[in-house]
């Protein structure tokens, strides 16, 4: 990038490389000694400072007059409840199921808005900052599978522990083996297959939704900036005209998306609550 | 795409971003919520209340009111009638006084009517003893013909 502009794929695979602890693109698609350091920075640092308004306005809360803040803190928090008591049928698993939907949406909706910042800003910083133009740096922690699926087996291990819990260690075994198809003995099989189907089903889904639209949103925003990128009056004119178009549509993306999750989270674990 | 140890740590974060929610963020916005709700709703039944208490009393003036102007009503009939009656008696005492007055006058001129009557009888009688004196010339003796004259007076009468 230094010396001379990058061609449009090398452009957008350098944006698509993580900031990892090796300092080179990974090559294995599987690594676990790897660790994504720009996902991780950017997904904690997130979610501390979501959490550190939230405390405050929950500090500050009284049953008085609300002010602006702790009012669309509450909203949301009412907005979070409401849907909670819709899909979980049980108050005790709501004490965490709500706070874990309402932390879910929050923190995706500012993973996803991450994606808002021009696409060259806090990479060209980086670059600056360490001086190695070629560092990577990825800012959107939702648009790095990782980051998903983590929050997606998340939500898993909640499936598990309240199938457990309220079915009881027996019953959910049983469950595992007699539903959706009944309770033949020639049935075990599938049924057990069929269910080992649906929790992978759910999961990568849950997970790969997010993904893929984020990921999808940000790769079409480093094409807006190619556009821009070719410096002529076509591409300055259709970069204004698409990047205006494409952020304002992913608005609505990225509070979709935030929505979907806490939703799918939501009824996943009421589904762990119910008996087939 | 690839996936690498992130993931793990991601998932160990969401557990505890989940934790500090449910721990500190929740609880007291859901108790301030609640607290504002039940407020609101005493709030909402106060004014009920006092609702209620404004129309029993509205309707509690209305009726004394009514009952005011009743006994007003009594009070002035009771007033009226009393009215008439002094004026009656009045009426009745007057026209009594008045009656008694005229009683009195005319037997006052009845007795002064025959008073003058005598008076003239009287007269008459003297011109008559009178004339007859002169007529007779000392043959009648006014001591010794005084029955006579008396008698004679009597008739007149």
């Amino acid at each position: 990038m230094a010396t001379e502009a990058p061609t449009a794929g090398e452009y957008i695979v350098h944006h698509l490389t993580h900031l990892n602890s090796t300092g080179h693109a990974q090559k294995a698609v599987i690594d676990w000694s790897v660790w994504n350091l720009d996902t991780l920075f950017f997904s904690i640092f997130l979610g501390v400072v979501t959490l550190f308004f939230l405390i405050r306005a929950a500090n500050k809360a009284t049953a008085g007059v609300p002010g602006r803040f702790q009012a669309a803190v509450e909203i949301l928090v009412e907005m979070v409840a409401d849907q909670a008591k819709g899909i979980v049928h049980s108050a005790e698993s709501r004490k965490f199921v709500a706070p874990v939907a309402l932390t879910v949406f929050l923190w995706i909706f500012v993973m996803n808005s991450m994606d808002f910042l021009p696409v060259d800003l806090l990479p060209k910083i980086w670059q600056v900052t360490t001086g190695d133009s070629h560092a990577y740096l990825r800012v959107v922690p939702t648009a790095d599978l990782n980051g998903t699926l983590g929050m997606s087996i998340g939500v898993l291990l909640l499936c598990l522990y309240y199938n457990i819990k309220i079915k009881g260690m027996s019953g959910w075994v049983h469950e595992l083996f007699t539903a959706p198809f009944g309770g033949h003995p020639l049935l075990y099989p599938v049924n057990f297959l069929m269910q080992m189907i649906e929790f992978l089903a759910k999961t990568v889904s849950h997970g790969m939704r997010l993904f893929g639209n984020m990921y999808a949103g940000e790769l079409i925003f480093m094409l807006i900036a190619l556009l821009g990128g070719t410096a002529t009056v076509f591409g300055f004119v259709g970069h204004i005209i698409a990047g205006s178009i494409w952020a304002v549509f992913h608005i609505l993306i990225v509070a979709l998306q935030a929505f979907i999750f806490m939703m799918l989270t939501l009824v996943y674990i009421g589904q762990a609550h119910e008996s087939h | 795409m690839n996936l690498n140890a992130t993931l793990i740590a991601q998932l160990v974060v969401f557990f505890i971003l989940a934790w500090v929610t449910m721990k500190f963020v929740w609880p007291p916005i859901v108790k301030a919520l609640d607290e504002r709700a039940k407020k609101i709703a005493d709030g909402l039944a106060a004014a009920d209340k006092a609702k209620a208490d404004l129309s029993h009393a509205e309707k509690k003036v209305v009726e004394e009111l009514r009952k005011a102007r009743e006994s007003a009503g009594d009070v002035r009939g009771a007033a009226e009638k009393q009215a008439a009656t002094v004026i009656d008696e009045a009426r009745a005492e007057a026209a009594r006084i008045i009656a008694q007055a005229r009683e009195a006058a005319q037997g006052e001129a009845g007795a002064a009517a025959q008073r003058a009557k005598e008076a003239l009888r009287d007269q008459v009688a003297n011109l008559a003893v009178a004339g007859a004196e002169r007529i007779l010339r000392r043959e009648i003796n006014a001591q010794v013909h005084a029955d006579l004259l008396a008698n004679l007076k009597q008739e007149l009468q």
